[in-house]
């Protein structure tokens, strides 16, 4: 099995000039209604997913002094959709990890639009792993609309390979830098996003679900997935008011895709600092801090009474009183939940 | 002094419980009592219902040695969600319907003797949604086990990550997944029991990677909903795709096992794995 094949190279796809000074705009006005807040949230939707956008290769391509790819899961194939290997970014040599989308349609075709299959995720563990055993830290980027749902993929056990990245990037004792740069799809995303910092470009976007996915639940129909991307807070800059993203990198011009040179200086700075201060951390420390981070995410209450008995609200008032009846009499009903039909799965959300 | 109404909501135990179910599988009127017998499994066809987390502990537990911890832990609306309900209004309502607080129950109890930690998912509350009381709880059941050395045991169900926490749903994963590394290195036993349905993030996180897989008989198991796949792709599902069968042919899950052997099963596997490290945490 080979890891790269010598004089295949590829330029960075650069963009047009930097416009230089262009400082970063000052946000847009407040928008006030709902629809117009639905609107701008799309928008960056759209920028997120927008083809020109610079991915691993053209950022690499424009801020990596050295870039070697490495290929190959050494359990199947190549997945393309992956790129991973080794660079020096600003004097640090780093392992470099990211989803790859083409810039034509025969590379979309080789690089699957994108949507790893669980080799590319085996890939990104067999480098990630080797950055370990070699002290080199991490640098990831993460652009994907989701891992691919397919069934060669269920069969060669993407939930596995998703589960299975996630755990070991909580464990890894090397620094890691996560950068968002587009889409943040999901699990395929997180697979390769658990990072001691994580970093957003203005533009980039991160969800649970497609809007598509959410609205097609939950309002039953795609025709909603801007009000699903509203709903979901999917922003970078919602992300780093829950501190699920630490820093958003302003965009040059309209975005990154009309700069590419300009938005990798700009990354390349945060990333460099970010590198700094991480090497400083002893591994120890690193590895506690990180499993911290993940350990802390996510809001819940606690009420000190024992056993909760919902089922008998308490008798304030009437109108409590005619819920309850409601609700027996609801109760008395078949519950489709418990009986699910067996052709009809139920609805799903994908990760 | 407030007026006082004559109550006039029913006594719910006066209601008399639906009697009869159909099995959505082979169309059979079963009467409940007699579902109840046979462990929630059609007599006819070996259809595994869904069950609530209450009466899955109590299938798998030796009889009052469930022990409850966190039972207090509530859900939040971090994202102020709303579809055509309000996440809060979704989660009362589930609270209401399944008397549970959340979708997850864990604490330490038996099974044949042997003292394990245990976590079971409940379907009926939100699809068995993975939101951040879900992984906070799973996380606690991994530092549970770890800290007395005794087994981990998760059930699951569920449709996958809980899209009304969005993002902080998905860090549920990372979360997860952090506390099962740590019981992994600590040499700690974990076996993951999936039923119908075990999908999405909870699929894709804590329910593959076991020591041990265990499914119950074709349980609807996947990464991403067939539904999805099949319009994104385009492509055709082969027959049983995402079934137990399915994912039991591919090697992701050691044993299929019925509902009736569950518990002895769990019980024989638990032995191999545990005893060495019970008797080493005693001397």
């Amino acid at each position: 099995m080979v890891d790269r094949i010598l004089g295949r190279g590829r330029d960075g796809r650069d963009g047009k000039d930097a416009k230089d000074g262009r400082e970063p705009r000052p946000d847009a006005p407040v928008p006030q209604t709902p629809e117009e807040a639905k609107a701008a949230v799309w928008t960056r939707v759209q920028l997120a997913r927008n083809l020109r956008r610079p991915r691993i290769l053209e950022l690499l391509g424009a801020m990596a002094d050295e870039f070697v790819e490495l290929h190959g899961d050494r359990l199947f194939g190549d997945d393309e959709a992956i790129v991973a290997g080794f660079a020096i970014i600003g004097g640090h040599r780093v392992a470099v990890v990211g989803q790859q989308k083409g810039a034509d349609t025969e590379e979309n075709v080789r690089r699957n639009f994108g949507m790893p299959h669980p080799e590319g995720y085996r890939k990104a563990m067999r480098i990630m792993e080797l950055a370990d055993r070699s002290g080199l830290p991490i640098v990831t980027f993460v652009d994907v609309p989701g891992a691919h749902p397919g069934p060669e993929s269920e069969e060669r056990g993407i939930a596995d390979a998703i589960a299975r990245s996630v755990g070991l990037m909580t464990r890894l004792r090397v620094p890691i830098v996560t950068v968002i740069t587009g889409e943040g799809g999901s699990g395929g995303a997180l697979a390769i996003a658990v990072g001691d910092v994580v970093l957003a470009l203005e533009n980039a976007v991160y969800a649970v679900i497609s809007p598509e996915g959410c609205a097609s639940i939950l309002w039953r129909t795609t025709d909603e997935a801007p009000t699903a991307a509203f709903a979901m807070k999917m922003t970078a800059q919602d992300q780093l008011a829950f501190g699920i993203v630490d820093e958003v990198i302003p965009e040059p011009g309209e975005g990154a895709h009309t700069d590419h040179a300009e938005t990798a200086r700009r990354l390349k700075e945060v990333i460099v600092r970010e590198l700094d201060r991480l090497t400083a951390i002893p591994a120890d420390a690193l590895v506690e801090q990180r499993y911290r981070r993940y350990r802390s995410l996510g809001p819940y209450g606690e009420i000190a009474a024992p056993t909760p008995s919902p089922t008998v609200p308490p008798r304030s008032g009437l109108a409590d009183r005619l819920r309850g009846l409601i609700e027996a009499g609801q109760r008395a009903m078949p519950a489709p939940l418990q009986v699910g039909r067996r052709d009809e799965p139920p609805a799903r959300e994908d990760v | 002094m407030p007026m006082k109404f004559p109550s006039f909501r029913p006594q719910r135990e006066a209601f008399p419980e639906k009697m009869w179910t159909r099995c959505p599988s082979c169309e059979e009127q079963l009467f409940n009592k007699q579902l109840e017998r046979s462990m929630n499994v059609c007599p006819s066809c070996g259809h595994h219902f869904r069950l609530p987390a209450p009466v899955r502990l109590g299938q798998l537990l030796d009889e009052s040695t469930f022990e409850e911890r966190d039972a207090g832990l509530i859900s939040e609306d971090p994202l102020g969600f709303v579809d055509s309900k309000t996440y809060p209004d979704r989660l009362a309502a589930a609270q209401v319907a399944t008397g549970l607080r959340d979708d997850a129950v864990w604490g330490y109890g038996r099974v044949e003797g042997q003292r394990i930690a245990i976590l079971v998912m409940d379907f009926g509350f939100m699809g068995g949604s993975m939101g951040a009381v879900t992984g906070e709880k799973v996380a606690r059941a991994a530092e549970g086990a770890l800290a007395e050395r005794v087994p981990l045991v998760i059930v699951s169900a569920s449709g996958g990550a809980r899209m009304q926490e969005g993002t902080m749903a998905l860090m549920q994963l990372a979360k997860t997944m952090g506390a099962l590394e740590r019981l992994r290195a600590a040499g700690v036993p974990y076996v993951s029991v999936m039923s119908d349905p075990t999908t999405g993030g909870v699929f894709a996180s804590y329910a593959v990677v076991g020591d041990v897989n265990l499914a119950e008989p074709n349980a609807l198991i996947g990464f991403a909903g067939a539904r999805v796949g099949a319009g994104t792709i385009g492509q055709e599902l082969p027959p049983g795709f995402q079934r137990t069968e399915f994912l039991f042919r591919h090697g992701f899950i050691d044993r299929i096992v019925t509902r009736q052997n569950l518990r002895k099963e769990l019980a024989q596997i638990l032995r191999f794995l545990a005893p060495a490290r019970q008797e080493a945490a005693r001397g």
